[in-house]
Parts: structure tokens; sequence; C-alpha cells
């Protein structure tokens, strides 16, 4: 029996919008990472179930490249969200409003 | 049909125009004396090539057909084609002999008058560009190159009249012609208009050739004409449009001459008797063109009547005598309006040339004598000038006669000419003009008498200072003298057992009118007689004014006030003018700049637009945190929208 298409696109919505919640309500700049990265993955998810459901590989190879994306900004990602601790010692966005002034 | 001559037309503009580009680039390195000469030269040089031309041209037997010579296109739009071109014909080359004639008697008399004056390049370098943008007037083969003429003599007498222009009266009066000419230029324009809407192009030739034939309504060829006559009214200084040239007399005295004089105030003459086609279809425009010459002719010879600054009596005299030539060409005796134009421009530049003189010879006077106070202008300071300025006053005798008419002098002929034609016109405007030929007697011999007769009114110190003027300047003087006796001859009418000559060179261009009855010689006798009656009696009456003392002038004006002193203020009528016509001007403009301007234009919009910009980027300004959820937030919520926007639609 196979998969509907619906069922991993509705979990992909689910994972995506729990993302963006995160990234909007959180505080913690490692905590609103995480989230970016959970709304990459979701992203993925459907992806490959279009692919799937398509019959065509080109989403998968697109993962690919979307997983490798999303290593190389955790790699950058992370170092400044180390440079920032240590230059303000908090990773309370509010606290963070370098944009300003 | 293109007609040769063998002979080039625009030498005859390129002297005066190589003058003003020398004199202006190099006249102040050249020095007084040099750059006076020179374009004096130049000037010569154009009136020798004049002088070639028509006998080259009566030579070639063409009986009144223009030669036409394209230099080059200059504004070719669509159907719109408009060429530099030049054409000589009767009328043209009348007038260039004019221009270019007379013009170089004042350029000659001019370095006698400027001398020792520091802006003397700059004056002939103005009088050279004069003397080129009036031969573009009439020699142009079309109407726009003749209003780049006629605009172009309006800059000059602008320029020449404030030519003092540290004087601030003088430099608003130069801005008073310049204003006032350019209401009559404004019909000019909407009279080409509408001429290129009726034709399809603005070319003399194919206008009039035309005119005629194609079947344009009457009321077009009215409309078109008066339009153009509004243009002339400016230019040649007609009711209501004369006042700014008794102002023009601001400037130097040799300019009065030869442009407020001479020639360019008779352009208006010119141009409708070069449009002589249209007006000769047109009957209402041509009772405009003479009722508004003859109130003219009358208007202007009683404001002279009471004058006392001799430049301003000429001023005047001249408003009037134009009104004579614009009464001859509107009754459709263009030939004859021509003929007193060319007449006129002989004794009137020489009146000015020798009131110059009297001027010149009263201020140093005054300045030898060390009187500061006194108006070197004022015949009231004058008098008893004979003995000492003999050849002024002599060649002021030979305009004075021929101004007013006496036998035998130029302007008798021409205004006899004038005044027969109206008679066959409408006897009104013979009226008008004969009532006005006794006032012109009168102001004229007024003027003489007070100036060079009597005893000397200022005191010995000053009487012992007076003596008569240069060379330079008293030449030029005999010769518009001479010029002024015999210049009637080659027109001496049928009646008297000449031939007139020139009514036949310019008839053959400038037809005259249906509309003029023919005479019979019993009547044209008569009116000859009254008009000899007329000028010797007007002058008997000055005579028996202010030689036999028979009529106390002083008592006469005293019984007169009211009149008098309505002719003393000029009718009052730049006051009128101020009071209807400038006041309310300069109060709109004012309102429009203190309020229009002030408040709604700097205030509504451009400080509007910048507090209104101010204020809503304050309030705006606060959505910038700089907190990046915010932002984040914003794009999230941005999303949304779109995605919304395509499950909608």
């Amino acid at each position: 029996m196979t998969l509907p298409v619906t069922y991993p696109i509705v979990l992909s919505l689910i994972l995506f919008s729990i993302g963006v919640l995160g990234v909007l309500t959180r505080r913690n700049a490692i905590i609103i990472f995480m989230s970016v990265e959970l709304m990459l993955n979701a992203v993925n998810l459907a992806f490959v179930a279009f692919a799937r459901q398509f019959g065509s590989v080109d989403g998968q190879v697109i993962v690919f490249f979307v997983m490798t994306l999303a290593a190389a900004e955790v790699a950058v990602g992370l170092a400044i969200i180390v440079a920032l601790f240590r230059n303000k010692n908090t990773l309370n966005v509010d606290e963070i409003h370098l944009l300003k002034n | 049909m293109e007609h040769t001559l063998h002979l080039q037309i625009w030498p005859v503009l390129l002297f005066p125009l190589i003058g003003f580009v020398i004199n202006g680039l190099f006249g102040n390195k050249l020095g007084n004396k040099v750059a006076g000469w020179f374009a004096t030269s130049m000037v010569g040089l154009s009136f020798i090539w004049g002088v070639v031309l028509f006998f080259k041209y009566q030579g070639a037997g063409l009986h009144g057909t223009a030669v036409e010579q394209t230099l080059f296109s200059w504004i070719a739009v669509g159907n719109f084609n408009v060429n530099v071109a030049y054409q000589i014909d009767p009328l043209s080359l009348v007038m260039l002999l004019v221009v270019t004639g007379v013009g170089f008697l004042i350029h000659v008399y001019s370095n006698g008058y400027m001398k020792g004056d520091p802006g003397t390049p700059r004056y002939f370098t103005y009088l050279n560009l004069f003397i080129f943008m009036m031969l573009n007037l009439i020699l142009a083969n079309n109407f726009l190159l003749m209003f780049l003429g006629w605009e172009g003599v309006g800059l000059c007498s602008y320029l020449l009249i404030g030519f003092w222009f540290e004087d601030e009266a003088k430099a608003t009066a130069g801005k008073k012609a310049f204003i006032v000419n350019r209401v009559g230029d404004f019909g000019f324009l909407l009279g080409m208009f509408l001429l290129y809407s009726a034709f399809g192009t603005l070319h003399f030739s194919s206008i009039f050739s035309e005119a005629n034939t194609l079947f344009v309504d009457t009321g077009v060829i009215t409309a078109i004409t008066l339009l153009l006559f509004v243009g002339a009214m400016g230019k040649s200084a007609q009711i209501p449009l004369y006042v700014w040239l008794p102002d023009a007399m601001a400037g130097p005295t040799p300019v009065s001459a030869l442009i407020h004089a001479a020639t360019m105030v008779t352009a208006g003459v010119y141009m409708v008797a070069r449009s002589n086609a249209l007006y000769s279809l047109a009957p209402i425009s041509q009772n405009v063109v003479a009722w508004i010459g003859a109130i003219t002719a009358v208007f202007a010879a009683t404001i002279a009547l009471v004058q006392n600054d001799i430049k301003k009596v000429l001023a005047y005299s001249t408003i009037s005598q134009l009104g004579y030539m614009f009464i001859g060409v509107g009754v459709g005796a263009y030939a004859a309006g021509v003929f007193h134009l060319m007449t006129h421009a002989f004794f009137k530049a020489l009146l000015f040339l020798a009131a110059g003189s009297v001027i010149h010879i009263m201020e140093h006077a005054f300045h030898d004598a060390g009187i500061h106070d006194k108006d070197p202008q004022d015949i009231r300071n004058m008098g008893g000038l004979h003995k000492y300025a003999p050849f002024t006053a002599w060649s002021f005798y030979a305009a004075w006669f021929a101004i007013i008419g006496i036998p035998l002098f130029s302007g008798f002929f021409s205004k006899d000419e004038i005044l027969a034609k109206s008679f066959g016109f409408n006897p009104w405007i013979w009226a008008l003009g004969a009532f006005g030929a006794i006032l012109t007697a009168f102001y004229m011999s007024r003027l003489t008498y007070l100036t060079f007769f009597g005893k000397f009114k200022g005191n010995k110190e000053t009487e012992n200072h007076l003596h008569e003027s240069s060379k330079v300047m008293t030449v030029p003087l005999v010769v518009l003298g001479v010029l002024s006796v015999i210049g009637g001859y080659i027109g001496i009418p049928k009646l008297l057992g000449g031939s007139n000559h020139f009514e036949h060179f310019v008839a053959s261009v400038a037809p005259e009118a249906e509309s003029i009855h023919h005479l019979s010689h019993g009547t044209e006798w008569m009116l000859l007689l009254t008009s000899i009656v007329l000028a010797v009696g007007g002058l008997l009456i000055a005579l028996a004014f202010y030689h036999w003392k028979k009529i106390s002038a002083e008592k006469t004006a005293e019984r007169f006030g009211g009149i008098y002193r309505l002719l003393l203020d000029k009718y009052r009528v730049d006051e009128l003018y101020n009071f209807m016509i400038v006041q309310p001007i300069v109060r709109g403009s004012r309102w429009l700049w203190q309020y229009f301007d002030a408040k709604f234009i700097d205030g509504f919009f451009v400080n509007g637009i910048a507090s209104t910009t101010k204020f809503v980027g304050d309030k705006v300004r606060k959505v910038q945190t700089g907190v990046i959820p915010n932002y984040a937030l914003f794009i999230s919520v941005g999303t949304l929208f779109i995605m919304l926007y395509f499950l909608i639609w």
C-alpha cells in the first residue's frame, strides 16, 4: 500500500510552521537557529515527497544541495553565535540590536 | 519665374553685420574714433551697394517684378518651409536707399555727437546691428524673416534708448518702449499664424498672388490685416500704442533721428504698403488704418502745440507725421504713403539732428558758463541761436518748410498727395488731415521761432559760449537740408506738370486701391490751394503769437487753462494707462507674489510636501526597531499575505 502524498506534506507543513513560530517567538539565538534548521528540513521532506509523487529525481537532488547548504550554514552560524556571545555576553536577541542607531 | 540680377543682394546686409561683429568684439580696443569711423564706413559701403543694386534693377527693365535670392533654408518642418531669402523690388529699393543713405549720414553725425563718450564703441555696435536688422526687415521675402528684423530693430531701439543706463529714467524709458512694442508684436504674431493657416505659406509673393485668386474669406483677410496693423501700431507709434515714442527721446539724439524718426518707426507703414494686396481686399481694415492714422495725426499735433522740450515737440510731430503716412496707406494710396515716408525720413532726421546740434551747443554753453541747473533741451532757455549756429539754423529752416508743406519743399508734395487721395476716399479723413496740417504749421513755427529767432534767453555769460557745432555734425545737416528741399521733385504730381516718377515706380508693386475715387482737376486745385493756405496760415498765427506779439501766448494759455494743462500733460494718457493697466498688473502681480506664491506655491506645495514627508517619516521610523525578530515577523506576515493572494486569486 502506497503512502498518500498528503501525509508527508502535512507533516512538512507542521514542522515548517513550528520552525516559523520558533524563529518569531523565541529569544535565544541558538533556539532560533535550530528553528531555522527545522524549517529547512521540513522543506526537504516536502521535496522528497513530491519527487516520489511525480516519479522524478530532481527533488531528491535538490535535497542534497539543501543539506550541504545547511551544513555550511550551521558552521558559519554557530561561529557567529559564539562570537556574539563572547562580545555581548548574552544570547537574548532582544538585547542585541546592533542595527538600531 | 525667377528673375536674375547678376548681382547679389546679401553684401548689403553683410557690411553692417561685419561692423557689428568687429565693433562688438574689439570695439574697446579699437578706440572711440576708429570704431566710429569703421562703423560709418560699413554703412557707407552698404549704401553704395544699394545704389548699384538700384541702377542694376532699373537697367534690367523688370517693371516692378521682384527679384528674389535665396541664401539658405532656415526652417523646414513638414509643410512649413522658411528660407533666409531676400527680395528687391521698387518698394524695398526705396526703403533700402532711405535706410542706408540716411543711416550713413546719421553715422557720420554721431562721430561728432558722441565724441568723448566712453560708451562710443558700444553705441556704434548697436547702431550697426540696427542697420543690419532694419535691412532684414525691408529686404526679407517672407513674413517670418521680416519679423526677425522687426524684433531685431525693437531690441536695438531698447538698447539705444537705455544707452545711458546709469540714469534710471532712461533705462525705464527703454523698458517701456520694449514692453509697449510687445503688445503690438503679439498682434503681428497672431496675424502671421492666421496667414499661415489661411495660405499655408509665409512667402510674400505666394501670398499676394494667391490673395486675389484663392478662395479666402474676406473676414479672414480682414482679421489678418487688422492683427498685422496692431503690430504696426506698436512699432509705428499709433494710438493707442504711441506712448513709448515720446519717452524714447531719452536716447542719444542721433538715435532719435535714425530709429525713432526716419527708419524703424516707419516699419509699420512699410509693412502695410508691402501687404497692399491684402489691405486692398479688406475695406474694414483700410478704414481702421486710415481713421487711426488721421486721429493720431491730429491728437499728437495738439500735444506738440504746447510742449517746451525741443525733442518732445519733435517726438509728437513724428507720431503725427506717421499718422499721415497711415492715412496714405490706409486709404489705399500706398505710393503716396511711402513717398511721405521718404521725405519725412529726410526732414525729420534733419530736424532731430539739428535739434541735437542745438542741444549740444546749449550743453557746452551752460557747461562753460558754469550753469548746471538749466535744461539744455528746454526751448524757453533758447532763442536767437541763428546768429551763433548758422548752418544748424539754415538746415533746420529747410526741414521746417518741408514739414509744414511750403510749396516746392519736399513735404509739400508728399503731404499734399496724401491729403488729395484721402479726399477721394473719405472727405472727413481729409478734414482731419487738413486740421492737423494747420496745427503742424503752428507748432513747428513756434519751435523754430523760439529756438532760432528773437533774443537769447540765457545770461550774457552763457551767450558768449555759444558756438556752432563741428563740421562732422554740420555737413550731414546740410546734405539732409538739400534733400529736404529737393527730395519731393521725384514725385511732382501731374497736376503741376510733373510726371510723378515716384508714384509710377512704387505703384508697380503697390497699385492704388480701387477705394479711391478719382477727383476732377478743379477739386485737386482746390485741395492744393487749401493745403498752402493752411500751411501759411499756421505759420502766420505762430508769428502773430511770438513775433508780432499781437496775441499773448501767456494770456491765451491762461484763458484756456484747462485745455492748456491737459495738452501740457499730454492728455494724461500715461496716467490713464498707469491707472487702468499698469497698476492693476502691479497689484495683481504683488498679490500673486505675496499670497499665491508665498502662501500657496511655497507654503502648500514646496514646504507642504517637505513637512508632510517629515511628519510621515517621524511616524514610520518607529517601525525600524533594529530588533531582528521584528523584521522576521514582518517578513513572515508579508509572505503570508503573498500566499493568501495566490490562494484567493
